[in-house]
């Protein structure tokens, strides 16, 4: 489902963010994807969303090369790929209801569809009734879990999280977990980056680990001791 | 996925009501902003019914442009009265008078007092007179060269005077304000077309996170820019709108002032204002250019938007 292959990214302002990094995430795989500040989680992530292309190597999604699609056709691309970030990213100025239908909305669906949809996604992650508030009026937790039925409402085959449980209390942030688990349970390839390493090792799936943009191990392996000894 | 015309008129609904619903969540800037584009454009509106009235005060001046034609002393009546069959015959000429000498010499002693002087002449010193009036299309100053040309060439004439000239200097001024109107009309659209590109790059900015969220769920570039040109023809629209208001206020405003000027001709002129045809081209146009302005800025700003490059 997602591979790289001597995968480099270095930014404009020159800094390296990746090099040569080769992973590959099976379908319906969940991963988490942990390291320091800096290590390349989130730019691995951006690689994915097609927010960002590789300088060097090949980063194949959905059989998709990233690198070599046209601008044309990237819209279609991110409907697949669905992204929650720590910062919910959602439109403060527009209720609830509008948010999560967002994606729908770009995509086409008729108005019966959305109605229908946005409930489903509200009711999956526990905020049914909540349609017509804004952002501001709901709690950290509860913007969070917005994001997430932002991401699934169009039943992308691929999820990904970027510190989705980094402002949240351990009972919210092993909730949102719990709802990750969920969604690849029914086949979503979930990528999960993450700080906390409680939960990773709580969880017992696959994790990579990354560490000034090489892939420094998976667990199970022993790095992340290693890593947190460095911390 | 796709809901078909559903989905499309769905796309639609949601830019064109969230488009309205940005101009109204700011009134103040959308009324500032609709009012500099209304008086841009009352401009044009306010000198193209000037015009129009000035041309149904003034009426239709054909009737007043016409050509004298003197013969030659010495040309017989009959002769007189021939050529001026001749005369109504030719292409453009609506009517034709021959004044004799006899009768002009008999309206000359009637009006002038001079009677006893005039009998002591022997003969009748004035000439036939043909008072030829051109029809209203053919008034034009080259058709009324044109006759004047043809007249001349008969050898009985002596002089052929045009009695137009000065309605054809006010149609030049006439023509000369239209064109006027035209230019100021260019000008200002390319003005109401910079306010709309400058609102819109503005109103890009201000919304770039919306902009950059919209394209990381998959919104195409059209998919962002059709709310924006929504915006920019609705600021149009409403700018067209508020010009024409603000051209009746003023026709309301001049309308006594006006009948009392023509009231002291004899005349029962009233100021008219832009009709339902005017106003459909008026709102029609205003929004086109509002849609080209916004057109414009969002080709040029959106593009440089993505969610990676935050």
């Amino acid at each position: 489902m997602i591979r790289f292959e001597g995968v480099a990214k270095r930014y404009r302002n020159g800094r390296e963010a990746l090099s040569n990094v080769n992973l590959h995430i099976a379908p319906g795989e969940m991963v988490y994807m942990t390291g320091r500040s800096g290590a390349g989680k989130s730019t691995v992530l951006k690689l994915i969303a097609l927010l960002e292309r590789p300088t060097r190597g090949q980063v194949t999604v959905a059989g998709a090369n990233t690198g070599k699609l046209s601008a044309r056709r990237v819209p279609a691309f991110r409907r697949n790929v669905g992204v929650v970030f720590q910062d919910h990213r959602l439109l403060i100025d527009r209720p609830v209801f509008d948010n999560v239908a967002l994606p729908l909305i770009v995509a086409g669906s008729s108005l019966k569809e959305i109605d229908k949809r946005v409930r489903a996604a509200l009711d999956q992650v526990g905020l049914l009734g909540s349609e017509r508030m804004l952002p501001a009026e709901l709690s950290v937790g509860e913007q969070q879990r917005v994001g997430i039925a932002r991401a699934i409402i169009s039943r992308p085959p691929i999820l990904i999280a970027d510190e989705p449980t980094g402002n949240l209390d351990p009972q919210l942030a092993s909730e949102v977990m719990t709802l990750f688990r969920r969604l690849n349970e029914v086949g979503v390839t979930v990528v999960v980056a993450t700080h906390d390493l409680h939960l990773v090792r709580e969880s017992g799936l696959r994790t990579i680990v990354l560490e000034n943009g090489h892939i420094a191990g998976t667990e199970p392996s022993g790095v992340l001791p290693v890593i947190e000894a460095k911390r | 996925m796709s809901g078909g015309l559903s989905g499309y008129l769905a796309r639609h609904a949601h830019a064109l009501l969230s488009s309205a619903g940005h101009l109204a969540r700011s009134p103040v800037a959308t009324i500032f902003t609709v009012l500099v584009m209304g008086l841009a454009l009352a401009l044009p509106l306010g000198l193209d019914v000037l015009v129009g009235n000035v041309r149904t005060a003034t009426g239709d001046f054909s009737g007043a442009v016409s050509v004298s034609v003197f013969l030659k002393t010495g040309v017989a009546e009959s002769r007189a009265e021939q050529l001026a069959k001749s005369a109504r015959e030719r292409t453009g000429v609506a009517s034709v008078q021959l004044i004799t000498a006899k009768q002009a010499l008999a309206q000359f002693r009637a009006q002038s007092g001079f009677g006893d002087a005039l009998d002591a002449l022997e003969d009748n010193p004035l000439p036939h007179v043909l008072a030829i009036t051109p029809k209203p299309a053919n008034s034009n100053p080259a058709d009324m060269e044109s006759l004047s040309r043809y007249l001349k060439a008969w050898p009985e004439v002596d002089t052929v005077q045009l009695d137009g000239d000065w309605v054809a200097r006010f149609n030049a001024i006439l023509r000369l304000m239209h064109h006027a109107l035209l230019l100021a009309a260019g000008l200002l659209a390319l003005g109401v077309v910079a306010v709309v590109g400058n609102t819109i790059r503005l109103e890009i900015q201000n919304r770039r996170a919306e902009i950059e969220v919209t394209k990381l769920v998959g919104g195409t570039n059209g998919f962002v820019r059709r709310p924006f040109l929504y915006t920019g023809a609705l600021y149009g629209c409403l700018g067209g709108l508020t010009a024409w208001l603000v051209v009746m206020v003023g026709i309301h405003l001049l309308t006594p002032a006006t009948a009392h000027l023509a009231h002291s001709y004899g005349s029962n002129f009233t100021l008219a204002g832009p009709g339902i045809r005017d106003l459909q081209i008026l709102i029609g146009s205003s929004t086109v250019l509002g849609w080209i302005g916004s057109w414009l800025a969002t080709a040029r700003h959106l593009a440089r938007i993505d969610p990676g490059s935050g």
